[in-house]
This record gives C-alpha cells, sequence and structure tokens, in this order.
C-alpha cells in the first residue's frame, strides 16, 4: 500500500462519485461528483470504474504527495496547470508519482471542478453503497467533510501501467438545455419567455447544493409557495425574489418553490462547469430529444475506456512544450491533444 | 369508489423523473394515494425506475431513460394510479416522547399567548393527536406528520430561525414535525425527543417511513437527558406498536 497526502487544498474539495441513491425517501440526498463525465473520464485513466469515489476539487489550487510508495492518478475535469517537480502535466492523462514526488495543480482555468482518480480507487466505508461527502448529514469516507491539508489516503501501490490520455469527445457548446417544468404553469407565457430568453450568469454564492442565478426577476402567477414536492439534480426553483436557483447534488430532496424547467441529464455537469460571471443561455427542448440526449451521454460514459491512448507522444511533447516555456514561449494549451497538434506542424 | 378518482397529472421533472402528481394542496386522500401508488410500485417494479419520493400530494419517480422512455412509463403509472384505494392495511405506529416547553421548546409560552390558551392545553392538544408521516424530506429523517389538531393551525414564523436543535417537535401551517439534525425552521419549536428517526450505524438507519403512524407522550426534562443519552449509544427509545 502507499499513502497519497494532501499537501495543501482550497475549500469546495471533497471525495464524490456516482452518489448515494436509493434513500431520497428518507430526505437523504444523492450527493456525487458535480460533472459525472469528467469524473468517469478521470477513473477510467486509471481502470477504475466509472464513477468510483475520486478527489473532486474545487476551483482554488491543490497538492498532492505520495509516500511510502507510488500513486498512479487520472486527472480529468477543469483545465488548470499541472506540474510534478516544475515538469508539466497535461490534463486528461495519467500519471504515477513517485515516492515523495507532489503533483501541484493550480487555479481552475474555466470551470470549477477538477477529479483526481486513484488507480485503485479511494477506499472507505460506504453508506447507502456511496463514500461520497454530504457534509450536512455527516457522511462521507474516508473524511465526512471536505479536504484538508493533511489528510491521507491508504491507496493501492501503483501498478507501473504505462501512462494514458483520454482523447474525450468535445464538449457540447451553446444553451445549457432544459426541460420545462414539473411545475411551469406557475408562470405565464411572459416569464416563461423571460426565463428562456435572458442571458444569465451564475452568482459567486453557488455551491453543491445550489447554483444562484443572475438576471432578471422571473414572475410567478399565483405566488411563490407550493406544498413541496420533490426535486431532482438540474431543478430550477424560483423562490420569492424572482432569482432561480438551479439545484445541484446537495440539493435538498423536496422543496417548496415552483420549479419552472429541469436541465437535462446531458447538460448538468456543462452547467456545474460554468464559472461565476460567465453569461450563458437556457433553451427548451422536447422530452424526446432530452431522452436521447441522456441515452447518448450514458453511452459516451459507457465507451470511454475506448477512448484511451498511449500518452508517449505526449510524453516527447511535453518535453518539447517545456523547452518552449524556458525559451519564454507563451503555453496556453489546455488538453493533451492540443498540445499534440501544437507539436507538430 | 374507483370511478371517482380523478387520474393525477403527470409532471416532467427532466429526461429522468416524473412527478405524480394527486393534488396542488394537502389533502389527506391524495397522501393515500401517493402513499398506495409507492406501495404498489415496491410490491411489482416497474423496470427502470430508480427510486421514488413519496410526498404529501405526489410521489416523483426517478428512473433511467435508457431502459423506459416517459410514455410507458406514464401509462404503467396512470394504470397503477387508477386502482381504487384498499381499506388501510395495518401500519406501524410509533410512540414517541417528546420534553415539551422551557429550553427544549422555546415557543410553547408564545404559541399557547398567540392561541389564547395555556401552555398545558397546547401539550394535552399536541400530544393527544393520532398522526401519519406524510413524507420525509428536506433533510435526513425530517418527519412530516399530517393530523394536526385544527386549532394548532398557525402560520409560520415572520423570519425562520436559521439554527434549530436536532429533534426538535415543532409546528407549521397544517402540519406537525419531527426533526431530526440541527437545521433552518421557520415553524414552532414546542419540544424536543431523544428520538433520532435517522442515526447512522444503526439498524434501522432511518425510523420513520412514509405511511407510519404516530403519537406523542410527555417526559421530564430529566427523563429527556436518561433517554438523549441512551439513543446517543443507539437505542430507538421510540415505542413501537401495531396499530
Amino acid at each position: 500500500m502507499s499513502r497519497l497526502v494532501v499537501a495543501s487544498i482550497g475549500p469546495a474539495s471533497s471525495v464524490q462519485d456516482g452518489g448515494r441513491l436509493g434513500a431520497q425517501r428518507y430526505g437523504l440526498t444523492v450527493s456525487g461528483a458535480m460533472d459525472r463525465l469528467s469524473l468517469a473520464a478521470a477513473n477510467t485513466l486509471v481502470g477504475n470504474e466509472p464513477f468510483a469515489a475520486a478527489i473532486e476539487i474545487g476551483p482554488f489550487g491543490a497538492s498532492f504527495t505520495a509516500r511510502e510508495g507510488a500513486v498512479r492518478l487520472g486527472i480529468a475535469g477543469a483545465p488548470r496547470n499541472a506540474d510534478v517537480a516544475g515538469h508539466p502535466v497535461a490534463m486528461d492523462t495519467s500519471i504515477t508519482l513517485k515516492d515523495g514526488e507532489t503533483l501541484t495543480l493550480g487555479f481552475a482555468r474555466g470551470g470549477a471542478f477538477t477529479y483526481l482518480a486513484i488507480e485503485g480507487a479511494i477506499k472507505g466505508e460506504p453508506v447507502f453503497g456511496s463514500l461520497a461527502v454530504n457534509a450536512r448529514a455527516g457522511l462521507g469516507s474516508p473524511y465526512p467533510r471536505p479536504l484538508q491539508a493533511g489528510d491521507a489516503f491508504t491507496v493501492d501501490a501503483a501498478s507501473g501501467a504505462s501512462e494514458l490520455r483520454i482523447e474525450l469527445p468535445k464538449p457540447a457548446a451553446g444553451p445549457i438545455r432544459v426541460l420545462l417544468g414539473p411545475q411551469d404553469d406557475e408562470f405565464d407565457e411572459a416569464n416563461k419567455a423571460l426565463f428562456l430568453d435572458s442571458e444569465w450568469k451564475i452568482s459567486a454564492t453557488s455551491d453543491r447544493m445550489g447554483y444562484r442565478l443572475e438576471g432578471p426577476a422571473i414572475k410567478h402567477l399565483h405566488g411563490h409557495n407550493i406544498v413541496s414536492d420533490g426535486t431532482v439534480n438540474g431543478s430550477i426553483q424560483v423562490p420569492g425574489n424572482g432569482a432561480p436557483i438551479a439545484l445541484m447534488m446537495d440539493r435538498g430532496t423536496s422543496g417548496g418553490y415552483p420549479k419552472i424547467a429541469t436541465v437535462i441529464t446531458a447538460d448538468i455537469g456543462r452547467l456545474a462547469q460554468t464559472s461565476a460571471g460567465t453569461a450563458f443561455h437556457f433553451k427548451a427542448v422536447s422530452m424526446a430529444e432530452a431522452q436521447d440526449e441522456a441515452r447518448k451521454f450514458a453511452q459516451a460514459i459507457r465507451s470511454l475506456p475506448d477512448r484511451l491512448r498511449s500518452s508517449d507522444t505526449v510524453a516527447l511533447n511535453i518535453a518539447a512544450l517545456s523547452d518552449a516555456n524556458v525559451a519564454g514561449y507563451a503555453v496556453s494549451a489546455v488538453d493533451a491533444g492540443t498540445w499534440q497538434v501544437t507539436a507538430e506542424p | 369508489m374507483a370511478a371517482t378518482l380523478s387520474p393525477p397529472r403527470l409532471l416532467p421533472s427532466g429526461d429522468s423523473a416524473v412527478t405524480v402528481e394527486f393534488s396542488r394542496t394537502i389533502d389527506d386522500i391524495a397522501n393515500q394515494r401517493v402513499l398506495a401508488l409507492d406501495k404498489a410500485l415496491a410490491a411489482s417494479p416497474i423496470k427502470g425506475i430508480a427510486e421514488t419520493v413519496p410526498t404529501y400530494r405526489s410521489l416523483l419517480v426517478h428512473y433511467d431513460p435508457g431502459l423506459i422512455g416517459f410514455d410507458a412509463l406514464g401509462d404503467e403509472l396512470l394504470a397503477l394510479a387508477s386502482q381504487p384505494l384498499r381499506p388501510a392495511t395495518k401500519a406501524r405506529r410509533w410512540r414517541v416522547p417528546v420534553a415539551y416547553g422551557g429550553e427544549h421548546g422555546i415557543d410553547l409560552e408564545d404559541v399557547a399567548k398567540t392561541l389564547g390558551t395555556t401552555p398545558d392545553d397546547i401539550v394535552a392538544r399536541h400530544s393527544g393527536g393520532d398522526y401519519k408521516v406524510a413524507m420525509i424530506g428536506f433533510t435526513p429523517g425530517w418527519s412530516y406528520l399530517s393530523g394536526l389538531d385544527k386549532f394548532l393551525h398557525m402560520s409560520r414564523r415572520q423570519s425562520p430561525r436559521l439554527l434549530t436543535p436536532a429533534g426538535t417537535i415543532s409546528i407549521g401551517g397544517v402540519q406537525a414535525g419531527i426533526q431530526c439534525l440541527a437545521a433552518p425552521s421557520g415553524w414552532h419549536l414546542l419540544g424536543r425527543t431523544p428520538v433520532r428517526t435517522y442515526q447512522l450505524h444503526r439498524n434501522p438507519t432511518f425510523l420513520t417511513e412514509p405511511g407510519d403512524r404516530v403519537t406523542f407522550f410527555a417526559i421530564d426534562h430529566k427523563t429527556f437527558e436518561e433517554m438523549d443519552r441512551a439513543a446517543e449509544a443507539g437505542e430507538i427509545v421510540a415505542e413501537q406498536v401495531d396499530a
């Protein structure tokens, strides 16, 4: 066994997995990764199940040190500068830290959450099948709270497998797609149009419970109190002040505000990775389209292993890029694929 | 009876859940139909359903659109929901101890004043009630109860408290509640129970189920302390009886 020690970490970083299913009827919310595709990509890089528990790193920087042996890691999600002892590490690749080596990750450059998967996965005591941190309910393993410097994971010793990169499908661009409802009839046509036609920004006060949306006030038809009913990931509720809140993975399981629309499954991770202050729009789609996209999204996750490539060529390119850095060229490349193109004119 | 039951509304909650809505208001018949549909789905599961969440007036059904589509699921849910309500089967009943008033129920005096009666009368009416767990939600174990004495119906506090203690027994609007974890609340706090409706590492983790019956009985503050220690050590401390 080896250990992975959290040398430094910012707030909003915690162990997350595919979520805690089956206890919403008792008021226990699902939690789990904010961006499931990136969690699955990080896990796939090191041969884990797609929704195995990994470290969800919030927007700030973090560093991790291998102790008592080597540790193999997979990194995916919001892009950031990463290096081991001054050597750059590309996003969407696996890397093996030798005993004593430290992986340093900078601030997220676009997006919010980066996933660090550990070969053999994080070990702990599952509750309702999940290690995901739900700080309010005191759940999560090995730490039932956000991570802090000094925390350490007992992990499998690195297998020595050759390093891989993963060629992810190009992320969808454009508006965040929603299905209207379940309470769209609590709003008149003008206010539904206002919701769909306006430019929105995510407030800096957002968290894993909900993303507060900044834009025009949406008015209700019959007031803002409904009898509480169930919520889902991506429910967009409109409280009394008219400022919508998109409910995320740590949401309450029930809520008493009308829900004008619901983000489609395929776009929840994209919404989660929209930085505070970035302008975006919503777009209403049909049930048929939303379910078709949900099936494609599930298929994209199932087929991630087919997207693994040897990272040898990238390693060479990283060396070239290091030279470029030394020579004073600005390097803005974000992922392994782009770097490769850059290095092969 | 079956002919008088109107079909529920199927409201899409995104691409992977549907809200089966029986009523827009708090209504005991609607809640019975919610729990009946929930029970029917537990007895004969429909392929693709992941989990169900009963609330006062609707059943939220989470499903996998890779296994069943909205229309096919909707048809099956409507067929099940149209079946006549059977006479209530035996439900579990919990007798829940409550330390009323004082530091454990800081709103008891004010509630009595507002309703023009004595704190003892409020305790008698609250503990004399016959309640049903209509839903569990908001935070783990928070049990929403129907069956509150009409005399005790009163609007919620103007400004919610940011933190109310674990085990709070409170009333709000037409509802009564058993709160498990410390949480914000705009309800009126009548007392505290040592009973944990949610406790990790205890079997069962969750004590109450939607549909369970609940009655309360008063305990003094010394008994509360004793039971609280026992509960912390994993005892259930609520009495279970067959209804």
